[in-house]
């Protein structure tokens, strides 16, 4: 085979590219901490017992957890107040006072919470009375189908879940939120608490934050901090047992949800 | 070729260290950024994107612009366009250039971009944008360089570039629908949940980006011998024509399917924009101001006579810009989120470190446009001699 | 050779730049990292071990939390069963920083000697910060 001289440069050329590319993925791999894990199998060969991960066997585990809110029962400033400080309090949830502010459980009036169940003659018992909003957990959630790097997830019991570490701020989930859930970390959010709970992580600036059905206490077994503190006002349960408490609150009373119309297919419903 | 970039007369130096220190004093404001966060633009909770990403969309536009001379050049053998052809490919390579860097200041993480590559998402629009925008940039600098080269050696292109033009052609219309993609699919955004957003788009894209183009043209004719040619110019004004008239059809079809149909979801956004939304009146004056040019755009654009009269070609093609960067730089952005999931306006209005930024960007994509435009016009200048 | 003054400047520029590092740290003392495992829980402990071999943490401590944290946030796994058969639970504040209550002496002791850092406390609540209670 004849190779002249620009031939030769052209392989030289092209066989040194491949190779600088392919060093460069690696060294991009390692640097994202994929690749070079330690090997667990070399370990077992080795005649080590293996490491291994495990759910908590207090875990509670459901198909679909839901929440129905039953705003009959909020009726001092103080049943809202309890439910929205507790989870302030555990999550580290930063009292911005500007527009960039940081919510995942809050209030609105009934007409901005519904406002296509909107109607100018309703009592103003309703129209005006403060209703507990936040993240729906939805079936068929549009921050999920949006998210460019699977930062938000829908967890297997349908908890849509966020990764504070592979979040890239782009804020995609926030424009598809359609229930306004989602608040981003435009600052430090850490002089803005007065209090650190030490157990539970703060949010870094630059990252999407929600609720997410107190994940971290159903993990260890324990209820949702706002139902706790409800006083039955709320219920929490598994949307597809039919003997669950929530099945059995909601074939019994007449619900609503936010933006049905969506098809989002929210998990929270307020009884009314 | 690109010896061409660094042997150029005083004023091209003035001018690149000029951009330059330009840029040094920008990007002194991203660092505040990067140190502080986002707090420091006017974005908020409730309207979560703002002058960044409105500038991406714009400049998508730009850049998908190209086609409109690829289009007549090389699918119909329009041989006018030969000398405008290259400064169309090497301002696509600018815009997309500065559609990324854009991308890239609005994010919270940036240092965590590659995310978007090691974790990709094949449901997510914003992945499929960065593949057509990547594409679309590697494509016009192959395209462009090779053509160029091959000018001026004086031989004809390789076979292996028509496929490419070819491709060319779809993959400028694809970034600009997939761009439309990412906003009329959001379920909670009534504004952007349409499906004319594509076209209009496209068609706001295919009368801004070659309005922009020939100004540009124009500027630089005043410093360099080499001309594209009157023939070119006028049938680019005629393009220009059909795309605005294309824009503000499908404007008004948003208009009227919102108020005929009386559906409070649509029609807040228009009241905000035109008169004011529960007393917010902010954005009112800029929407009358781009309403306004729009209208003298197309008065003298669409008269033959008045459209070929360089001096009100100049005035249409100023006023074009304006009124489609008031439209699709600012306001779809800004108001797409407005009124928000509690039928509440919130204002935007972006900060002076925000502007800064968004100027540096600009910075960066002239600078290589300057240096694109130099080396493509000394080369056509030597061919031509 | 032509423009030999330009050549060798640049030559003399780009090696002085290339051994930047050297020069910087030149007379600097580095003191060797010796993290402390001075802290009330570990001297209370009998058997001082942590969750894993000492030279399998040193190594792969990083790896390691990785994985927790991808376990804990995306697969809902919060125990960790070592090799000794031991299971844990998996979380900085609760686990590591039980024993491990010194940053200073402990964390920063070799992350400062290898000059990286980790971007941990970003978000993790030092342990040092649980006694004085935020800012």
């Amino acid at each position: 085979m004849d190779i002249d001289k620009r031939q030769f440069l052209k392989i030289l050329g092209i066989s040194s590219a491949l190779w600088v590319g392919s060093r460069f993925a690696g060294g991009i791999s390692s640097l994202f901490g994929i690749g070079d894990k330690f090997d667990t199998k070399a370990l077992a060969d080795a005649g080590f017992e293996i490491s291994k991960t495990l759910p908590d066997p207090k875990a509670l585990t459901a198909k679909q957890w839901a929440i129905a809110i039953d705003i009959r029962q909020f009726k001092t400033a103080d049943d809202y107040k309890k439910c929205i400080m507790v989870c302030d309090k555990i999550h580290n949830i930063p009292d911005i006072s500007t527009k960039q502010d940081i919510k995942w459980i809050w209030e609105e009036p009934y007409n901005a919470a519904f406002p296509e169940q909107h109607n100018n003659y309703m009592g103003g018992q309703l129209k005006d009375k403060p209703v507990i909003l936040m993240c729906n957990q939805c079936e068929f959630p549009p921050c999920v189908r949006v998210c460019p790097t699977g930062a938000t997830f829908k967890r297997q019991d349908g908890i849509v879940m966020m990764d504070y570490h592979r979040c890239i701020g782009c804020r995609y989930c926030m424009a598809g939120c359609p229930y306004g859930s989602r608040s981003f970390n435009f600052q430090d959010p850490r002089p803005f608490l007065k209090k650190i709970d030490p157990e539970y992580p703060t949010r870094t600036k630059g990252v999407v934050e929600k609720c997410d059905f107190c994940a971290e206490r159903l993990d260890k077994g324990l209820m949702p901090a706002c139902v706790e503190a409800s006083n039955g006002a709320m219920v929490f349960g598994d949307l597809r047992d039919p003997g669950s408490d929530i099945r059995k609150i909601l074939s019994s009373n007449f619900s609503i949800r936010r933006k049905p119309e969506l098809g989002t297919q929210p998990n929270v419903f307020y009884l009314i | 070729m690109i010896e061409k970039a660094f042997n150029g007369s005083k004023k091209y130096w003035i001018w690149l260290i000029f951009l330059a220190a330009l840029l040094g004093f920008c990007f002194h404001f991203y660092l505040i950024q990067l140190n502080e966060g986002l707090k420091i633009t006017g974005m908020s909770r409730n309207v979560s994107w703002g002058l960044y990403i409105a500038q991406f969309t714009y400049l998508v536009g730009v850049a998908a612009s190209a086609v409109m001379l690829v289009i007549p050049y090389y699918l119909h053998h329009y041989k006018a366009f030969s000398r405008m052809m290259i400064l169309g490919e090497f301002m696509a390579i600018a815009a997309v250039t500065m559609c990324m860097l854009f991308i890239f200041v609005d994010l919270g993480q940036p240092m965590r971009v590659m995310n978007v590559i090691l974790y990709p998402q094949l449901h997510s629009v914003m992945f499929w944008d960065m593949t057509v925008l990547s594409g679309y940039l590697v494509l016009n600098l192959l395209i462009g360089w090779t053509t160029l080269e091959a000018e001026r050696k004086d031989v004809a292109p390789p076979s292996w570039v028509k496929p490419l033009i070819y491709l060319s052609v779809v993959w400028a219309i694809s970034i600009h629908t997939v761009t439309a993609f990412l906003y009329a699919g959001l379920p909670g955004r009534p504004y952007w949940l349409s499906a004319i957003m594509a076209a209009r788009f496209l068609a706001g894209a295919f009368c801004s980006g070659p309005a922009i183009l020939l100004l540009l043209v124009f500027l630089v004719q005043k410093f360099v011998k080499y001309r594209v040619g009157e023939e070119s110019i006028q049938a680019l004004s005629k393009i220009v024509a059909y795309a605005m008239s294309a824009n503000v059809f499908f404007l008004l079809l948003e208009i009227f399917t919102a108020f005929y149909s009386h559906i409070p979801d649509d029609t807040d956004v228009f009241r905000y924009l035109f008169v004011g939304l529960d007393g917010n009146t902010s954005l009112v004056p800029a929407m009358w101001v781009s309403a306004g040019l729009a209208i003298v755009s197309l008065a003298i654009l669409i008269p033959p006579q008045l459209r070929n009269n360089k001096k009100l070609l100049t005035v249409a093609l100023i006023a074009l810009v304006v009124s489609t960067w008031i439209d699709k730089g600012f306001s779809l952005i800004a108001a797409g989120f407005v009124p928000n999931p509690f039928g509440r306006v919130t204002t935007y209005l972006p900060t002076f470190p925000e502007i800064m930024i968004v100027l540096g960007v600009y910075t960066i994509g002239l600078l290589i446009l300057t240096i694109l435009w130099k080396v493509a016009v000394s080369v056509k200048e030597k061919t031509a001699a | 050779m032509y423009d030999s003054g330009k050549i060798i400047t640049g030559l003399v520029l780009f090696v002085g730049l290339v051994t930047l590092p050297f020069w910087y740290s030149i007379g600097k003392a580095q003191v060797k990292p010796d993290p402390s495992l001075n802290t009330p829980v570990i001297n209370q402990m009998k058997v001082k071990h942590c969750i894993e071999s000492k030279q399998f943490m040193i190594d792969n401590h990083m790896e390691l939390l990785n994985d927790w944290r991808n376990a804990v946030v995306r697969d809902n796994k919060t125990l960790y069963v070592s090799t000794t058969g031991q299971s844990f639970t998996m979380s900085l504040e609760v686990t590591c920083f039980h024993c491990h209550s010194n940053e200073k002496q402990f964390c920063n002791q070799c992350h400062s000697y290898v000059n990286i850092q980790p971007y941990c406390w970003e978000c993790h609540v030092k342990p040092a910060e649980e006694i004085a209670n935020g800012h």
